[in-house]
């Protein structure tokens, strides 16, 4: 099979997709002639025309309503926000539009969008190009919010958010794009070759959304994470030296939460790791959801391992970036309650 | 009627990389040839201004016609010596980035005119909301470099405290409000600004900048209609650079009309000046100015320049754009010209601007060396207890107990 980056593997999916269903659109600002800043759209403006590939103006809100009213006249539409940090102007498109098209028509009306977007730090983008807002997408009723780890699952769970009849925000971590990354950041800087999911078909094929995945089984503990922390997690488990279970969660909305249920029954422990920051962040309502399921289970209380409660730093990127270290040192905790 | 073709519209810039750069489309009114209206002129007068272009220079560097500015030569040798220096500011930069020095950096090259003129042409009540390509307003109002370049490397005394990127600068002792990357988001600032300056009845005035991409944003037309419908004091300007990153300014609707164009519909006069020459960009804020201490309230105006440069250093314009295309650039450079009209009015030398260049390019070494002792990009930081300063005004309990987590 094929060894592809995350962009790449991505730009696949987004190749088969323009290849098999004419009315998949692709549109964003600077998608069409440049190929994207971060490349994903390389190619498809030349093999595809203009009309299937295009440029936007900048206005965010315009480029998700105009994918809404696409949508609702039968295309699917498949717009880029170059930077989730810059999807606010369009947020109202996203919580009163898309979110509830379906539920206020009856089924008569319903927006069949996936707007993909980097998010995510490690790159050094201050505060405007850096974010996680994934807990405030995943509070919105009415929007699945997914979020790949590896190029395997980047190609096949885009395919599966296209074809998916409901709106879809499809956050791209951007520091996997070119390469997988854990955090440790005075190592040299990998790459996707050396990771077996970067084995990737050609073709169509897709990764459910809602079905978690299991990285690494394990005993003592369960680790939740997604995205670009499924490795910085990884990292910090075998720093730790426990037997550690890993749950890469892949979609955030909808949320395998029986995979979750059964690990932490097993282990009795949980960790949650997320780059967003802590208060208010996804990690919140994974506690709860625990507790609530698991609490009879519960050895120790439940960790969150986060991005402090301060807008994303620039100079300070590897002080609030939670590492491995602190994933490791979250671990212990738990494991000696 | 001809059947048109079916099939959905996007427009495409004339000349792609390897075609020949292609301006041709450009109507160029020769320098002094568009009128001065008296700037408290009825608006319904003023319907033609967004159609032409506005210039005081000519080929020759001759300031022509009834917009060329009443200026002293001091004053201009001044907005020159502030654009030398941002094009040498810039340049070095860019090396710097290369030798990771910095994280980040973009360019105003070919645009340095409007920032310069403005802060010019403005007094010192002004509160300008800038985009990020006007360093020379900066240099003009004689921003100290040392503060500048410890930005810009991230260092311990970086006066934004490691927070903002490199280049985001913020200097309210200068009149430059806090930049984001976010886009437009700050136009509406200004207005509110200016309205707040007219409620307190105040002779401030608030200048604001969004690019001709921005222009299509939500906020810059929100920002329009609360400037009309208050008659807000601001001064507020679309710099149309004619890309934005790999866009050209068609996919903002520049096809159809011009960007000045969109003061008509609001009911604000609407310039469109060139961006490239330095008188005109003095009158036209000059007008501007007049009209606000006239009682009628905002103007828009259209810079004509050109992004001769990248968008930043993470971009390539050779994978979009002609690579010669910004020689071809009809309205040439904002630093030749200048010089070139002091050259012909006789208060400048091609030997004098070698002598100024010289001196300007050892005071930027100088500071760049001051700011590099104290280090430049992860040589050196503020303390990391500035990460979690700033969030209120007093911290609450949250990142008092992360600081103590992180043991600082």
């Amino acid at each position: 099979m094929p060894v592809m980056t995350m962009a790449h593997a991505l730009n696949d999916a987004l190749d088969v997709k323009l290849g098999q269903d004419p009315d998949t659109l692709i549109f964003g600002q600077d998608v069409g002639y440049f190929g994207g800043v971060f490349r994903v759209t390389e190619g498809l403006q030349k093999k595809y025309g203009l009309e299937r590939c295009f440029d936007t103006p900048i206005a965010e809100g315009g480029i998700i309503a105009a994918a809404i009213g696409m949508g609702v006249f039968g295309l699917r539409p498949v717009p880029e926000i170059q930077f989730v940090d810059y999807l606010w102007p369009g947020f109202d498109q996203i919580v009163s539009e898309a979110s509830r098209l379906r539920y206020r028509s009856n089924s008569q009306f319903w927006a069949p969008i996936t707007i993909r977007a980097p998010y995510g730090g490690g790159i050094f983008g201050g505060m405007t190009h850096s974010q996680s807002p994934e807990a405030i997408l995943a509070h919105v009723t009415g929007i699945k919010t997914v979020i790949p780890s590896n190029p395997y699952d980047a190609k096949g769970l885009l395919l599966a958010s296209i074809e998916d009849d409901d709106p879809v925000i499809f956050l791209e971590p951007k520091r996997l794009y070119n390469g997988p990354f854990d955090g440790r950041i005075d190592r040299p800087v990998r790459n996707w070759a050396e990771e077996p999911t970067a084995d990737v078909p050609g073709g169509h094929y897709t990764v459910p959304l809602g079905k978690a995945a299991i990285v690494r089984e394990g005993g003592d503990i369960t680790v939740l994470a997604y995205g670009t922390m499924v490795h910085v997690a990884r990292a910090g488990i075998e720093d730790s030296g426990y037997d550690a279970e890993l749950i890469d969660l892949r979609s955030i909305v909808p949320l395998d939460v029986d995979t979750i249920v059964a690990s932490v029954e097993k282990t009795g422990h949980c960790v949650i790791v997320h780059e967003a920051s802590r208060f208010g962040g996804f990690g919140a309502e994974l506690s709860a959801l625990i507790q609530e399921r698991c609490f009879v289970h519960l050895e120790a209380p439940i960790e969150r391992v986060a991005g402090y409660d301060t807008p994303y730093p620039h100079t300070f990127e590897w002080d609030y970036f939670p590492g491995p270290a602190r994933v490791s040192a979250a671990l212990r905790r738990v494991l000696e309650f | 009627m001809a059947e048109r073709e079916r099939g959905l519209y996007i427009p495409a810039p004339r000349a792609r990389p390897g075609q020949a750069p292609d301006f041709s489309d450009m109507v160029i009114p020769s320098a002094g040839a568009v009128r001065r209206p008296p700037a408290d002129s009825a608006e319904s007068e003023l319907r033609h201004l967004p159609y032409t272009l506005i210039r005081v220079l000519d080929d020759d560097g001759c300031a022509k016609g009834e917009w060329a500015p009443e200026s002293d030569v001091d004053m201009l040798r001044q907005g020159l010596r502030a654009m030398m220096k941002t094009r040498i500011i810039d340049d070095r930069m860019f090396r710097a980035h290369r030798q990771a020095k910095t994280t980040f950096y973009a360019k105003s090259t070919g645009e340095e005119a409007i920032g310069a003129a403005q802060a010019l042409a403005l007094d010192h009540k002004v509160m300008f909301f800038s985009s990020y390509r006007t360093l020379s307003w900066l240099m003009l109002r004689e921003y100290p470099l040392i503060d500048l370049f410890n930005q810009i490397f991230g260092n311990a005394r970086d006066p934004l405290q490691g927070r903002q990127l490199s280049i985001l600068y913020s200097a309210r002792d200068y009149g430059f409000y806090a930049l984001s990357g976010n886009l437009g988001s700050r136009f509406g600032h200004a207005v509110g600004w200016a309205m707040a300056a007219a409620y307190r009845k105040s002779d401030a005035i608030a200048l604001a900048h969004v690019g001709d991409g921005t222009s299509a944003e939500g906020s810059f037309h929100e920002a329009m209609t609360f400037a009309s419908v208050y008659k807000a004091p601001a001064i507020l300007c679309i710099v149309n650079n004619q890309w934005a990153i790999s866009s050209f300014a068609g996919i903002a609707g520049a096809r159809e009309v011009t960007f000045a164009a969109k003061a008509l519909a609001y009911g604000v006069p609407g310039l469109r000046v060139d961006g490239n020459d330095f008188l005109a960009v003095m009158a036209a804020t000059r007008w501007a100015v007049e009209r606000i201490r006239a009682g009628l309230g905002a103007t828009l105006i259209e810079f004509v320049t050109y992004r001769a440069a990248g968008h930043s250093t993470s971009d390539d314009p050779s994978k979009y754009r002609p690579a010669e295309e910004a020689a071809h650039w009809p309205l040439g450079d904002p630093i030749h010209r200048l010089k070139q009209h002091l050259i012909a009015i006789g208060e400048w030398s091609d030997s004098r601007h070698v002598q100024a260049e010289t001196e300007l390019i050892e005071q930027v070494r100088s500071a760049q060396k001051e700011a590099e002792a104290i280090g430049t990009f992860g040589k050196s930081k503020p303390p990391v207890r500035e990460m979690f300063e700033g969030v209120f005004k007093d911290p609450d309990w949250r990142v008092l107990e992360q600081r103590r987590e992180l043991g600082i």
